[in-house]
């Protein structure tokens, strides 16, 4: 290579001595390919085509098409990205890049264009229900099959091209651009959403659905303008700042962001409509969950797959309480209470369930327990739903008339989802609180030690099986908090509002947020109810809420690749990947060794020792 | 020191696991405030006395006297809370723990809070290192930090009696010598040791009296001097190979 001996020159001169084609052909069509595959089974699952009746720009783009080409566009600019991970970052940003996000798009695009073909000539309709002719349609444009070839592959190099081009613009314009494209891509998509909020806002849209293209085009600039102006930079800055801070700093800093946020939580929904009450209320109650699968899962680290248990005992036992219709079987004497009384009762009665399911169970091993704790599940469940106990639950009927939780001042029902979100707030507030001291307790600590290594922590004086068994119960505790205003909620409850899968997303919160990590949970609540929908309740992207699994499926793959600390990994363990990776760039570019072998050549550029090592 | 009564003794202990026969007819005394070491080949059943000693295994028959109490029946947290405490073979530190949480996990079952501020500022002079490193993770301590963590949590118990098992095991040679004189140095502050090694040499050369296990069963029981100078021992143990 004559690179070494020009590495002094200006990077323009480096981006001509790589010529545009001097590519690693090979490595390129295998991501291309790869590209392909994800591109074809993503129009297969039939989401593409069925978002595409959502419009987002009228009545330019849907969201079908954006739901599909977003992929080209990202895998373009990481596949740019991933030569600057080899550590030679000032040859590599040059036109080749865009040569190679172009081909891997176009590879990918290549991929749609076979299945637009591949769709007129066979029939595999019957395993694949999407194979037909409305797909075929869709990929086309509407412009029939032949358009439709020549255009997936052009869009998709464009659009590999376009990713891989943000490399070469510099840092700031980047930033601007990929701010500007997200702003109008979510100004379009959260259209209910915003106008729910903020009515005045809908003369963005069109009657029919959609940004209207001028006013997209103005989001665009406006949020250009703003990035450009340094108001990206400006919110960099602060939060960097704040993860500096230390000791009573932090904590002012934290007590005022804490204020701030509950007085937000507070106004918002005076403001909003409904949808976003509805939306809140969910995401709050689902975040009760979390928080107490959390305990369980996160901190003493029982997999407990069966969770949903705590929160069906919570719910049903709110209802046989205060339900006029629970079921002709139960004693005359049996009381009818208001909801404050039935939610004490609950809270016992969920402690009691949890410490009757959770003696035999605590003592199994992890995987064993996984499986013993998700059949505890289906048993609750289907004990509801049995004729034997159906004179007292009434089966798959459920329980009817769940009267409104009546506080003297307000009352807490389902149609008025405000005083919903209120309730849940201050009892997340309680069990935001209660997990935060838990965990820098002596219990939390124990738990943490358990989770670690048991026969350690045993051999520390700990009472291993009285201590999971306690995060068991007060896991219970927790979940039935969720239930007990569940019922309130909802006004009715079946066994089906209990099924495996609200187990599942309960989970799939805490793996996301973080395990352990409180924040984290929050943030993974909002996510994936609040965004994508819980498992009956639609999120904001309502249009999505048939597909969720998928993208459920998609993301905790992604996460356990790309970021297993998490959505929002604390401070400490990130400090440390992030310490990681900075020795193994350093390494790559031959800074470490290169400075030990001539220590003086370090002082001018970081890349030029490790260059003209590499090029003997 | 024999007319003293032992903390911790093992009177005709039997252990199995399962079928399997592990210590058989064991006796052993631990006096307040000695060093004594327990030697044997592989698989001979040392651990297992540690955890049984522990009670973390439950003998088959004999008892465990603690203060002249039998405490078979006792779970580990009886045990420790009377001072008994355990550093186990390999460290084992809580991995993804910080250092302070190893240490405060070490006086779990303590609440006098004072006293477990003023033991983390003793382990802090003892080991400077250990304090410079409070928030990190210990699973990405060095070895020799790794065993100062555990040392200190061990300590943060306040034992009257430590259960060293194969302390000098994985640390590189310097840091041998290192650890041997961190546990007089811990022996001098009149806590009694119970040490189980493979390192007989050495370990013979700091204790008062040893122990030597073969296939669970004890064949020495004796001073640590007349163990070292014993033929049998120097041949199996110490390296010295005599006739084939
Ligand atoms: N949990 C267990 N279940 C069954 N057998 C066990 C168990 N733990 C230990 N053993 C067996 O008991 C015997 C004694 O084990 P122990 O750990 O006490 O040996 P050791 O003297 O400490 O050996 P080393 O010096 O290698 O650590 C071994 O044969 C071992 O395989
Ligand atoms: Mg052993």
């Amino acid at each position: 290579m004559t690179l070494a001996t020009e590495t002094t020159g200006t990077k323009a001169s480096n981006e001509v001595v790589r010529g545009a084609f001097d590519l690693d052909w090979r490595d390129l069509i295998r991501t291309g390919a790869i590209l392909a595959a994800g591109l074809v089974f993503l129009s297969l699952t039939g989401m593409p085509e069925g978002l595409d009746s959502r419009v987002l720009i009228d009545p330019f783009l849907s969201l079908g098409y954006v739901s599909l080409f977003w992929l080209p566009l990202i895998v373009g600019w990481s596949v740019a990205n991933e030569k600057v991970l080899e550590g030679m970052a000032a040859t590599r940003k040059s036109a080749r890049d865009v040569v190679a996000g172009g081909v891997v798009g176009a590879v990918g695009g290549a991929g749609l264009s076979l299945l637009i073909a591949l769709i007129s000539t066979f029939d595999i309709r019957d395993p694949l229900v999407n194979w037909n002719e409305s797909t075929q349609a869709f990929l086309s444009f509407q412009q029939g099959t032949s358009f439709g070839i020549v255009a997936c592959i052009a869009l998709c190099a464009g659009l590999g091209a376009f990713g891989a081009s943000l490399h070469l613009m510099p840092r700031k314009v980047r930033r601007a651009v990929v701010s500007a494209l997200l702003a109008v891509v979510a100004v379009a998509i959260f259209e209910s959403f915003l106008v729910d909020v903020a009515d005045p806002l809908s003369f963005l849209y069109s009657k029919t659905g959609g940004l209207i293209p001028l006013w997209a085009v103005m989001v665009g600039v406006a949020a250009l303008a703003f990035t450009l102006l340094g108001g990206g930079d400006r919110i960099g800055k602060a939060r960097s700042n704040y993860q500096t801070l230390t000791g009573p700093a932090k904590a002012k800093q934290d007590t005022i962001l804490i204020v701030l946020s509950v007085l937000a939580l507070i106004i918002i929904p005076m403001i909003t409509g409904k949808i976003t009450q509805e939306l809140l209320a969910n995401v709050g109650i689902f975040l009760l969950l979390a928080l107490g699968l959390n305990i369980v899962v996160g901190l003493a680290g029982i997999l407990d797959l069966g969770y949903v248990a705590f929160f069906a005992v919570g719910g049903y036992t709110t209802a046989v309480l205060t339900s006029p219709n629970r079921g002709p079987d139960w004693p005359e004497w049996f009381p009818t209470m208001p909801w404050w009384g039935a939610f004490l009762v609950t809270l016992l009665m969920a402690g009691l369930v949890g410490l009757f399911i959770g003696a035999p169970v605590i003592r199994m091993r992890g995987d064993y327990l996984a499986i013993v704790t998700l059949g505890f599940g289906e048993i609750i469940r289907i004990l509801f739903l049995s004729d034997w106990l159906n004179g007292y639950f009434n089966g798959a009927q459920g329980i009817t008339n769940i009267p409104p939780a009546d506080f003297g001042l307000f009352e807490v029902k389902g149609t008025d989802p405000r005083s919903v979100f209120y309730l849940v707030l201050v009892f997340a507030a309680i069990s935001i609180y209660v997990s935060w001291r838990l965990e820098r307790s002596r219990l939390g600590r124990a738990w943490m030690a358990v989770r670690e290594d048991e026969s350690v922590a045993e051999a520390m004086g700990i009472n291993t099986v009285n201590v999971k068994l306690m995060a068991f119960v007060v896991g219970a505790v927790l979940a039935s908090f969720a239930g007990s205003v569940f019922s309130a909620k909802v006004g009715s409850i079946f066994p089906t509002s209990f099924l495996i899968l609200v187990s599942i997303i309960i989970l799939v919160i805490v793996i996301v947020g973080g395990m352990g990590n409180i924040v984290g949970i929050i943030v993974g609540s909002v996510v994936l109810v609040g965004i994508l929908g819980g498992p009956k309740q639609p999120g904001l992207l309502a249009e999505f809420s048939e597909y969720k699994l998928l993208i459920y499926g998609a993301l905790l793959i992604w996460m356990m690749l790309q970021r297993p600390e998490g959505l929002v990994p604390n401070a400490r363990r990130s400090r440390e990947l992030h310490q990681d990776e900075f020795l193994q760039d350093a390494w790559l570019k031959g800074k470490v060794d290169d400075a030990d072998e001539n220590g003086n050549g370090a002082e001018n550029g970081d890349v030029a020792p490790g260059l003209a090592g590499g090029a003997s | 020191m024999s007319d003293a009564t032992p903390i911790l003794e093992f009177r005709d202990i039997n252990t199995h696991y399962g079928a399997v026969h592990i210590l058989k007819d064991v006796n052993l005394a631990i006096y307040p405030g000695e060093l004594v070491c327990l030697l044997g080949g592989n698989a001979s059943g040392k651990s297992t006395t540690l955890k049984t000693l522990l009670g973390m295994v439950t003998p088959t028959t004999g008892s465990v006297v603690l203060d002249g109490e039998v405490v078979n029946n006792q779970p580990t947290s009886y045990r420790v809370e009377r001072g008994i405490t355990m550093v186990p073979e390999n460290r084992r530190l809580f991995k993804r723990l910080s250092v302070l949480e190893n240490l405060q996990l070490g006086a779990y079952l303590r609440d006098d809070k004072d006293g477990i501020a003023s033991d983390l500022e003793r382990i802090y002079t003892m080991f400077p290192r250990v304090k410079e490193r409070l928030s990190q993770r210990a699973g990405t301590l060095s070895g020799g930090e790794q065993q100062m963590v555990a040392m200190g949590r061990a300590l943060m118990a306040q034992p009257r009696v430590l259960l060293m098992d194969e302390p000098s095991m994985g640390l590189a040679p310097s840091l041998v010598q290192t650890n041997f004189e961190l546990i007089q140095q811990i022996h001098a502050e009149g806590i009694a040791i119970f040490m189980v090694e493979q390192n007989a040499n050495m370990a013979l050369s700091i204790a008062d009296r040893g122990w030597v296990l073969q296939t669970g069963r004890v064949v020495l029981d004796d001073t640590a001097d007349a163990l070292l100078s014993n033929p049998d021992l120097r041949k199996s143990y110490l390296g010295e190979v005599g006739s084939p």
